[in-house]
């Protein structure tokens, strides 16, 4: 699914050879060029240095590959749970259901808390976007995007702004206004454009720019005002399904996850992959950062959600059962880290004990699939949004 | 189409290469580090310690009398 498979084949002057040729549009140096193949060619081969070929540089990739696999485990001395045995056995969780929040006719999608700790912006497959008050269960915004399948969703840090997009590949920033005749959809502001749909978006530290993955395997940075490309990244081989921002005021990473079963930690600045997992069995739906910004957690469809360490490279915690067959839709991490809320296709939510390995709790009540999970931003409560409709607020 | 199978082969190496460069700490020092900052931030985080009804904004109250 990635952007390759939708070149159509133009015919003109190349333009480095000047001659009429079938044309590939390339990039290099971040340039975009039409070049006819015979160039393209060329030029690859004068960017190999003396002696290499296409067999020396498979085989120096696959002994890469396995010196990386041995530098990875000569660090792995001891498992984390064996490292948490001390620490005291969690009791069971006095969380339930404390709202429902009904609005939407058809599946719900995506959810983004406010940084007010109590609004909350839901998107769903009737193509409306709601901004509820989670206290009061009051709906204070609805907008109804042109497209179904809204897939995507974000709350702007300042709160003036909510950011959505799906199959029409698009992301569109609204401005929220207190005035409440006001229309929001007269004020939308198309900012990303991808060749695929959009699965993930989310602003960054400021209102100014916003992080996008899609259907087509690439990431992009845009600068809301003038929608801009400012960084592109490059590197997953299929959907990319979920992206998250690291949590630090300074930070410049996130991690995005995709139907390639890799995690990849991207720089912001320099559009480099810094580090790339691949052990999951199938394809990553969602990730997540732990608390202190050095771990992140991810579920995917084989049913299972792992920890990722980033200092010690490697995959440092499994979080599965026997019991449990259905894929895991979406991670969040409370507060302290210390537990791990995971949404399922069998319709639960199911709490692990991050440190021990272990499962803590198992919460029912949605009727369909969860589609999205997260803690609100001071940890007192967290918000499911299922196919079922509706969404469920947890305290 | 050999040309691009040769440029895509490059990238991935110099990728490799990057990646195999990289700073790698112990998983038993990181572990530790995850351990102790859950454990500092144990007390602050009220899904895991519980808040009380008072407290919590989410949770009913459960006494409402009139004055």
């Amino acid at each position: 699914m990635c952007d390759q498979t939708f070149v159509a084949i133009t015919f003109g002057p190349c333009d480095r050879c000047e001659k009429n040729f079938p044309l590939m549009s390339i990039y290099i140096q971040g340039e975009a060029a039409t070049y006819c193949s015979f160039c393209v060619d060329t030029m690859a081969c004068e960017g190999l240095t003396k002696g290499e070929t296409l067999v020396t540089l498979k085989n120096e990739s696959d002994s890469l590959k396995k010196k990386l696999e041995e530098e990875r485990n000569k660090l792995h001395d001891i498992e984390l749970h064996k490292v948490a045995e001390k620490v005291e056995v969690l009791g069971a969780l006095p969380i339930k259901t404390r709202r429902v929040l009904k609005g939407h006719s058809n599946k719900v999608l995506c959810m983004d808390w406010c940084k007010d700790k109590r609004r909350l912006v839901s998107s769903s497959q009737d193509g409306k976007v709601i901004v509820w008050d989670a206290f009061t269960l009051n709906k204070e915004h609805g907008v109804t995007m042109p497209c179904t399948w809204v897939m995507a969703c974000a709350y702007a840090p300042s709160g003036c702004a909510i950011a959505c997009g799906g199959l029409d590949n698009k992301c569109c920033v609204f401005p929220l206004s207190l005035d409440k005749n006001e229309n929001l959809a007269a004020k939308k502001k198309n900012v990303a454009m991808h060749t695929n749909y959009l699965s993930a978006c989310s602003f960054t530290n400021s209102d100014m720019q916003i992080l996008t993955s899609s259907g087509d395997g690439t990431c992009a940075l845009w600068d809301v005002e003038s929608s801009q490309l400012l960084q592109s990244f490059h590197g997953h081989t299929a959907d990319v399904l979920s992206l998250h921002l690291a949590p630090s005021e300074t930070g410049n990473t996130f991690v995005s996850g995709g139907c390639d079963k890799k995690c990849n930690v991207w720089d912001m600045r320099s559009g480099q992959n810094v580090q790339s997992f691949e052990t999951h069995d199938s394809d990553v739906n969602c990730v997540r950062y732990y608390p202190s910004g050095d771990a992140f957690a991810s579920a995917s469809d084989d049913a299972t959600c792992r920890l990722y360490d980033l200092r010690a490279d490697r995959e440092v915690a499994i979080y599965q059962k026997d019991s449990i067959i259905f894929g895991a839709t979406s991670v969040d991490f409370s507060q302290s880290g210390r537990l791990l809320f995971a949404g399922y296709n069998d319709y639960t939510v199911n709490a692990w004990d991050v440190l021990k390995g272990t499962r803590v709790s198992i919460l029912f009540g949605h009727e369909n699939r969860i589609s999205s999970l997260k803690v609100s931003p001071d940890g007192t409560a967290f918000c499911s949004a299922s196919w079922d409709n509706t969404l469920r607020i947890w305290a | 189409m050999s040309g691009s199978n040769t440029m895509a082969m490059k990238k991935v190496v110099q990728q490799l290469r990057f990646e195999a460069s990289i700073n790698r700490v112990k998983v038993s020092q990181a572990a530790a580090d995850l351990q102790q900052f859950c454990l500092q931030h144990a007390q602050q985080d009220p899904l895991l310690t519980g808040m009380t009804s008072s407290t919590n904004p989410f949770r009913t109250q459960k006494l409402c009398s009139f004055l």
